[in-house]
């Protein structure tokens, strides 16, 4: 008997300045976590994976990361997650600084 | 400072212009990422945690203001404004975009720098002794040789797929400023009985996952043979290195698996083929390098104006931190500190690589160093002009007092910039840092280098930090392990892991109190920590990071 599946959101880097970006329920790749489509079912992990590949000559490195539902969206569980969501803890550089 | 001659330029431009197609070719989508990928490692790109980042090598850590001010150029035109110095005396720009990066390699090349093989499975940029040309214990300046190898070891066509990175570091001085033992191949020039200088070559050191002390391989190498002993350690690597695991293919783990004397059999038998080839047109490419390599136009001034501005404490306590004996009498050797308190370890703005630049031209014989200690240095300063260099710094926050002190912290970029990483370093190195300006010890603590690595490839050399941090990823939380009495010199010693990591808020506390434990052990001011160290073993340091009960939560 399997656990239960961690929920997962796709996420990989813009080609062309490398930002982190994230997979959405209507196939576009969005700057922001939270609108991150929140994938709980591994089947559909795999086929999600396979729809957003369609996408590997704009986006880079390509892959699923452990998320959780939260009020506003999606939101990242690992630290490592959660850095790719602002940008480095020295300067307010990367998405931080965008908002 | 060498000069690219017309055969550089042209390499170094068709080298530009063929990854300006590549990444046409990425963006139009005529390349996939796989096929992509190793040209723009080739070329230094890398794409990290929120961007691409482009490393720049600094060959031998040598710059002139040319150099920098171009770097600084860069840094305004392309990226944020800054750059990180690190401890392979590279530039790393954290925020370049991929259609930019042909543009700033055009920009390097129009000062004689480039990026190539600062990635790959290549022999990377070779490093030397941050004080090479000027420090009075040195034989011969390393840099000239350090040049032959980077022209050599540059697009060599059988070294372009090894089994593995590989680093070479060379230090001219007996007392290693270079880390020469933990490096692939590090060569330290040496006398022999007859007085003749050649070079000890050390083979199989690094820091990672694995981290072995160098071996001498030969303790003495005429200095003729470099090349052909170079390439036949090399060569004889590249056949008997492993490629079936990435973890073992390493020379380190070559040696180990295979010892030191049949690893030196086959490089022997390997040299006798390969010296015969050399016709001596290294030598005579040497011998054009070296006359590039002049010694400064020292000048003698009056002094009298330092020793009067040294009743100046502040100033006072930077020349007794920040500046080194040069060999050449009313000189010194300066080094500029990228650790100001609350900084990041390492990260110089444009307008402070400017005043550098400025400054290497008014006081410093034009020659500017980075050294692997993420610090700049300025080799050439007569002490008269110390004063008003201070003045000019503390303009920019570049005169912070505390080479080789506590806040004196390397500190790789860790997970706030890098994908390999597994925790942060950057922010423990400032806090540390800041704890100990605010506690005004360091200067009574004394000498004391604290290295911190943000994953186990150790790029902020934690092994040989008389104090090491290392990051890790424990379930899912940052973690830091703490190694006590390594050491980077001469005497090489790989630090103790003191026992159970600490959390990213106990870090701190835990350097702090390990600090203030040494105050209590030493015997006088005068012994060091790591003096401390070795007189009473690691027991009374582990009893000061864990006090009983304290620290019930082992990872």
């Amino acid at each position: 008997m399997k656990g239960r599946y961690t929920p997962k959101v796709i996420t990989g880097n813009a080609l062309l300045e490398g930002d982190v970006v994230y997979f959405t329920a209507d196939d576009r790749w969005s700057r922001h976590h939270a609108e991150a489509e929140l994938i709980e079912d591994e089947a559909i992990a795999d086929v999600r994976m396979l729809t957003a590949s369609k996408d590997k000559n704009e986006i880079v490195g390509i892959y699923l990361a452990d998320a959780k539902a939260g009020p506003n969206g999606p939101e990242p569980v690992h630290f490592r997650e959660v850095f790719r969501t602002r940008g480095p803890s020295n300067y307010v550089h990367g998405k931080q600084a965008d908002v | 400072m060498y000069d690219y001659n017309d055969f550089d330029d042209a390499f170094v431009r068709e080298r530009v212009a063929q990854f300006a197609e590549q990444v046409e070719r990425r963006i139009d989508g005529s390349l996939t990422e796989d096929e992509f990928r190793p040209f723009r490692l080739m070329n230094g790109l890398y794409l990290q945690l929120h961007a691409y980042m482009l490393r720049v090598a600094i060959p031998y850590g040598t710059l002139n203001s040319a150099k920098i001010r171009q770097l600084a150029y860069i840094a305004d035109t392309w990226d944020k404004g800054y750059g990180h110095f690190t401890t392979r005396q590279n530039i790393q720009y954290n925020w370049p975009i991929l259609r930019d990066v042909p543009k700033m390699l055009d920009a390097l090349a129009d000062v004689g720098m480039h990026a190539i093989q600062t990635s790959g499975n290549t022999i990377r940029n070779v490093t030397a002794d941050h004080f090479a040309g000027a420090a009075a214990d040195e034989i011969a300046d390393p840099r000239p040789v350090a040049e032959l190898i980077r022209q050599w070891s540059t697009d060599h066509p059988e070294f372009q797929f090894l089994p593995r990175k590989f680093k070479i570091a060379i230090t001219g001085a007996p007392n290693d400023r270079a880390v020469t033992k933990a490096h692939d191949i590090g060569l330290r020039m040496v006398r022999n009985a007859q007085g003749e200088a050649g070079y000890e070559v050390i083979v199989g050191g690094g820091l990672g996952r694995t981290p072995l002390v160098g071996k001498v391989i030969r303790d003495f190498l005429p200095q003729v043979d470099l090349l052909p002993y170079l390439e036949a350690i090399v060569a004889t690597y590249n056949l008997m290195g492993r490629r079936d695991n990435k973890y073992k293919a390493r020379i380190k783990i070559t040696v180990l698996e295979n010892g030191i004397e049949a690893f030196r059999d086959a490089v022997e038998a390997e040299f006798s083929l390969r010296r015969a080839a050399f016709t001596g047109v290294d030598q005579a490419l040497l011998a054009e390098i070296k006359s590039a390599f002049t010694e400064p136009d020292y000048v003698t001034k009056d002094t009298l104006a330092f020793e009067v501005a040294k009743k100046d404490p502040v100033f006072r306590s930077w020349v007794d931190t920040n500046v080194a004996k040069h060999k050449h009498a009313g000189y010194g050797i300066v080094s500029i500190s990228l650790k100001a308190h609350g900084e990041t370890p390492g990260d110089a703005t444009s307008a402070q690589m400017r005043l550098i630049a400025d400054l290497a031209e008014k006081y410093g014989h034009d020659d500017i160093r980075i050294s692997h200690e993420q610090n700049v240095i300025l080799p050439h300063v007569a002490l008269a002009d110390l004063p008003a260099l201070h003045a000019a710094l503390q303009t920019q926050r570049l005169a912070t007092a505390n080479i080789g002190l506590i806040s004196d912290i390397i500190a790789c970029p860790g997970m706030d910039y890098c994908a390999l990483a597994t925790a942060r370093a950057i922010p423990v190195a400032q806090a540390i840092a800041l704890r100990f300006d605010e506690l005004k010890l360091e200067h009574d603590v004394g000498p004391l280098k604290i290295k911190i690595s943000g994953c186990i490839n150790a790029c902020g050399h934690h092994h040989v930090g008389h104090i090491g941090i290392l990051g890790l990823d424990r379930a899912g939380v940052e973690n830091y392990q703490v190694t006590i009495g390594g050491d980077g010199t001469e005497t090489t010693v790989i630090g103790e892991r003191a026992g159970p990591g600490f959390a990213y808020d106990e870090i701190v506390p835990a350097i702090e109190r390990l600090v203030l434990a040494y105050l209590t052990f030493r015997e006088d001011p005068q012994e060091t920590f790591l003096q401390s160290y070795r007189r009473l073993g690691i027991e009374p340091f582990k009893a000061a990071l864990y006090p009983a009960g304290e620290h019930a939560d082992a990872a």
